[in-house]
């Protein structure tokens, strides 16, 4: 009897198992599109793994890669997006997620992907400039008429201002914000622990400290929530864009070149078999006509010739609209780099890890 | 309907009060919706829902939603059966577990199936070996909205089963039924609606999860983009009509399901009365 | 397993249901475990105690408790309205119970948070006439976990009342208690069990929402900063080790709740069955 009771439960329990492996591959049926080398006919899928603001630009350009693509190598191929906080991003890639390449905010973002044992060492130089395509920095982002009169990062620790910014801790682009707040006080001649208490009035008047850059802006722009939005580059101009005659653009004195990172996922690109149109993906990037997309999308180029024919002309600080010529690049801001915090594994151990500086102004 | 007595003003005060609390925190979020959806007129919402990676993204969650339900039906029957018709140790401890990923942080759900099945975790190799992807991809989908959905069926079943006794069902068994004669001929007709109503739960509950498949899916535009997670996409892309029209989408589902709830039960209702 | 009960099925329901709960619920949980057991005994107190994460998990659970407790009250009345009057639009009104469940907690987040800032239809009023911010403060996360947990109490508590005789309330106020003591000494203590079941329900999945809290809690920490963020924020790190402390440690909560949830029933159930 009991046996009987045993063997019911053992049939059951594979029965159980049958019908939850038959719902897995059931429902894997046309999702699983990606796996293995597609014969010549068929359209190679890669992904790429990019951060958040960089929807627009990928879109833009997978439409001009995808042709050049087919073009000159006669194959076909589909590009997958994938967006969200870059830091997720990354450990989601490190986690399993089949990315072809990651194109993230951070050089820092990418070594964890290739601490995973995913990417081969010395990605920093397998492409030009440090595999960082373009650029951008930190601007400040007001409503219009400029009420508050913020014009630097000084004007950030005034009692009256409220401050929108994401949270450092889980938005790669946010380290890029407090950074530069952080050489700005540094230039002023402030000694560690000034800078440490400037930097706490500034994230004490921090209204909305949102996970993600996107959910910074939209707080922002979308809920009307404070004063000053720190925000890249890129996506204060398409703020100005999108609403146009309610936003303005202050550059500050000082800020930071945010350098965003592309690599190659050669483990992935190897089981896919995508290496070569991955590799070309990401060197195409630096062609003209990708320069010109990524400068229309308001990101720094790194072709010094297209960089050129968007340097702005304009003496002012404040600007109020995309400019109609297109030159919208101030080309007079003094910007730092990664660099003078002693690269990313350092900065992030004094900045941001647990029990560092940035959560050391949140104790009480 | 039941017996109504005079209940003067207490009565007029509580319908009104339930009215007010209802429409302040159920309708206007929706009515708030569909406005948004509408801003940029008809055919802009038209553009949005028909847009191909919303159709996807609507399938995908209709495919999850559908294995979901199926898994969680037979799941949640044995269950049910399990814990009402018999004693043995452990019951309690048992439908303590059953219950417990109502309580789970969503987040907390997506995470461990990443730690499971993800490169960290010990099973990785074995699965890659094979072939087999699982989170960042469906079947962890299809998983997570299991899990979020797991107790949903059988907790609507365990208080009926609990109150028809074992009586009837012993009978049987004398008789000499087997299990499935006993199941079908004296313990379906009494929670067939039951069951159905924890299906449409099921149902609602699984098209709306976002925090634990955010997790785990990756998105993947067009692959693994289940239509919540297609609506934050848009809502940060800055196309709030877009990610509205896309969320009355799955409004609209959702009424369609709680319509069909309500037309079951009304069936059920007069099925008992009948059989009375 | 010792079962007396004649009945067959037992091998089979059993078998599904710990099968099923294996794999997609105790297995993946386990890896919270494994993972956590990476750290020292004292390396994981010290991070799941840090003044931060502390401040985490008392906003989740304080205005998971106040909104709970809201829920509780409307819940019953809304019960209550629902079993005992009829008035046009009832149906309705009992049809729209589960949206909450339907609609995916982002949408829910984004809609409610886009009402309630200072610039949002509702918010607009509460900041010009009393001054009061509800976005971005724990009153616009209590909201949200208002909206989360009304299906759960209603849901609780509305079965139960269906099935009180109205007999017993006749008898009651005919021998003249009036309708206070009739509710508070009759009807109250059968419907007090499936209460606190609802209450407890609502309270477990509200201490570990994610979705909709995110976009109207602000974040900020120390202030707004919920435990399940703080779960995404360590993982943002890589902190595996300290993101499944913190998951595990809410996990033990929603399990503590549970219990204590099961015990009450149990106590109850004995002290009814103990009167009859």
């Amino acid at each position: 009897m009991k046996a009987k009771k045993v063997t019911a439960a053992l049939a059951a329990a594979a029965l159980t198992v049958f019908l939850l492996a038959g719902c897995g591959s059931g429902s894997q049926g046309s999702g699983s599109g990606s796996e293995g080398a597609a014969s010549e006919t068929e359209a190679i899928e890669l992904t790429n793994v990019s951060y958040d603001p960089t929807r627009e630009l990928y879109a833009a350009y997978n439409a001009i890669f995808e042709p050049y693509y087919e073009e000159n190598f006669g194959q076909k191929v589909t590009v997958t997006q994938s967006h969200g906080g870059s830091g997720k991003q990354a450990l989601e890639v490190a986690n399993g997620l089949e990315a072809d390449v990651v194109t993230l905010a951070l050089e820092g973002d990418v070594q964890v992907v290739a601490d995973a044992g995913l990417i081969d060492d010395g990605f920093t130089s397998e492409f030009d400039l440090d595999s960082s395509p373009y650029t951008s920095t930190i601007v400040f982002l007001v409503r219009s008429g400029n009420p508050k009169s913020i014009y630097d990062w000084g004007d950030l620790i005034r009692e009256d201002v409220g401050v929108i910014t994401p949270n450092p801790k889980t938005s790669g682009g946010a380290m890029w914000n407090y950074l530069a707040a952080w050489y700005y006080f540094e230039l002023q001649g402030q000694t560690e622990e000034e800078i440490l208490a400037s930097i706490r009035k500034l994230y004490g008047n921090v209204v909305v400290l949102d996970s993600g850059a996107r959910g910074a802006t939209t707080s922002f722009v979308e809920n009307k929530q404070g004063d000053v939005l720190l925000a890249w580059e890129n996506e204060a101009f398409l703020s100005l864009k999108e609403y146009p005659g309610e936003y303005e653009i202050v550059v500050p004195s000082v800020s930071i070149l945010c350098q965003p990172t592309v690599a190659v996922v050669d483990e992935v690109a190897k089981k896919h078999g995508t290496e070569e149109v991955a590799r070309e993906y990401l060197s195409y990037l630096y062609s003209e006509a990708a320069q010109e997309i990524e400068a229309q999308n308001f990101y720094r180029p790194s072709d010094q010739e297209v960089y050129g024919r968007y340097v702005s002309t304009e003496e002012a600080n404040t600007i109020t609209e995309v400019p109609a010529d297109g030159k919208w690049i101030k080309d007079s801001i003094s910007l730092t780099d990664i660099t003078h915090f002693g690269g990313w594994s350092e900065a992030r151990a004094k900045h941001f890890s647990d029990g560092a500086y940035f959560d050391q102004i949140y104790e009480q | 309907m039941k017996v109504e007595k005079d209940k003067g003003i207490l009565k007029y005060i509580l319908i009104l009060l339930s009215f007010t609390f209802l429409a302040v925190f159920l309708l206007l979020p929706l009515f708030y919706i569909v406005v948004t959806a509408l801003r940029d007129g008809i055919t802009g919402y038209v553009q949005a829902v028909t847009d191909a990676y919303a159709v996807k993204a609507a399938l995908l969650t209709i495919r999850a939603t559908f294995w979901a339900v199926a898994v969680n039906t037979v799941v949640g029957v044995a269950a049910a059966w399990c814990v009402t018709k018999f004693a043995f140790k452990g019951k309690k401890l048992l439908s303590t577990f059953i219950d417990l990923p109502v309580t789970v942080s969503p987040i907390i759900a997506g995470l461990i199936y990443v730690l499971t099945f993800g490169r960290q975790g010990d099973l990785y190799q074995y699965l890659d070996a094979w072939g087999i992807q699982i989170i960042f991809a469906v079947p962890g989908i299809v998983l997570a909205t299991i899990f979020v959905t797991f107790p949903f069926i059988s907790r609507e079943l365990i208080p009926v089963l609990t109150a028809q006794g074992t009586d009837e069902e012993e009978a049987a068994a004398l008789m000499g039924a087997g299990t499935f004669t006993i199941f079908r001929k004296v313990t379906l007709p009494h929670i067939k609606w039951a069951l159905l109503y924890g299906v449409v739960l099921c149902t609602a509950r699984a098209m709306g999860e976002f925090g634990a498949v955010s997790v785990l899916s990756g998105h993947l535009r067009g692959k693994t983009n289940t239509l919540p997670l297609y609506i934050e996409l848009l809502y940060q892309g800055y196309d709030f009509t877009g990610a509205f029209a896309a969320s009355s989408i799955l409004v609209i589902m959702a009424v369609i399901v709680l319509i069909l709830r309500l037309v079951l039960e009304q069936k059920g209702k007069k099925d008992q009365e009948r059989n009375r | 397993m010792k079962q007396k009960s004649i009945i067959p099925g037992f091998g089979l329901s059993f078998g599904i249901t710990i099968t099923a709960l294996s794999l997609v619920v105790l297995i993946p949980l386990c890896s919270l475990v494994v993972f956590t057991s990476r750290l020292s005994w004292s390396e994981f107190w010290y991070t799941v105690t840090r003044p931060r994460i502390l401040s985490g998990y008392y906003v989740s659970i304080s205005t998971a408790f106040t909104a709970s407790l809201v829920n509780a009250g409307m819940g019953l009345v809304l019960a209550w309205v629902l079993v005992r009057y009829d008035f046009p639009g009832k149906r309705f009104l009992d049809g729209i119970i589960e949206l909450p469940f339907a609609l995916p907690t982002a949408v829910a987040g984004i809609s409610l948070t886009h009402m309630t800032t200072t610039n949002g239809w509702v918010g607009r009023i509460f900041y010009d006439l009393f001054g009061i911010r509800i976005a971005y403060t724990r009153l616009g996360i209590t909201i949200a976990l208002i909206f989360i947990g009304i299906p759960f109490v209603v849901r609780s508590v509305q079965p139960v009342l269906e099935k009180i005789d109205i007999q017993y309330e006749e008898a009651a106020f005919i021998l003249g208690a009036d309708r206070g003591a009739t509710f508070r000494k009759v009807i109250f203590p059968e419907i007090l069990p499936s209460l606190i079941s609802g209450f407890t329900l609502a309270f477990a999945r509200s201490i570990g929402e994610y979705g909709s809290v995110v976009f109207i809690a602000g974040n900020t920490p120390y202030e707004t900063e919920i435990a399940p963020l703080l779960i995404m924020s360590e993982l943002q790190e890589f902190d595996y080790a300290a993101a499944t402390s913190i998951a595990l440690v809410m996990l033990g909560i929603a399990f503590v709740i549970l219990s204590v949830n099961a015990f009450i029933q149990s106590v109850v159930s004995r002290r009814v069955s103990g009167l009859a």
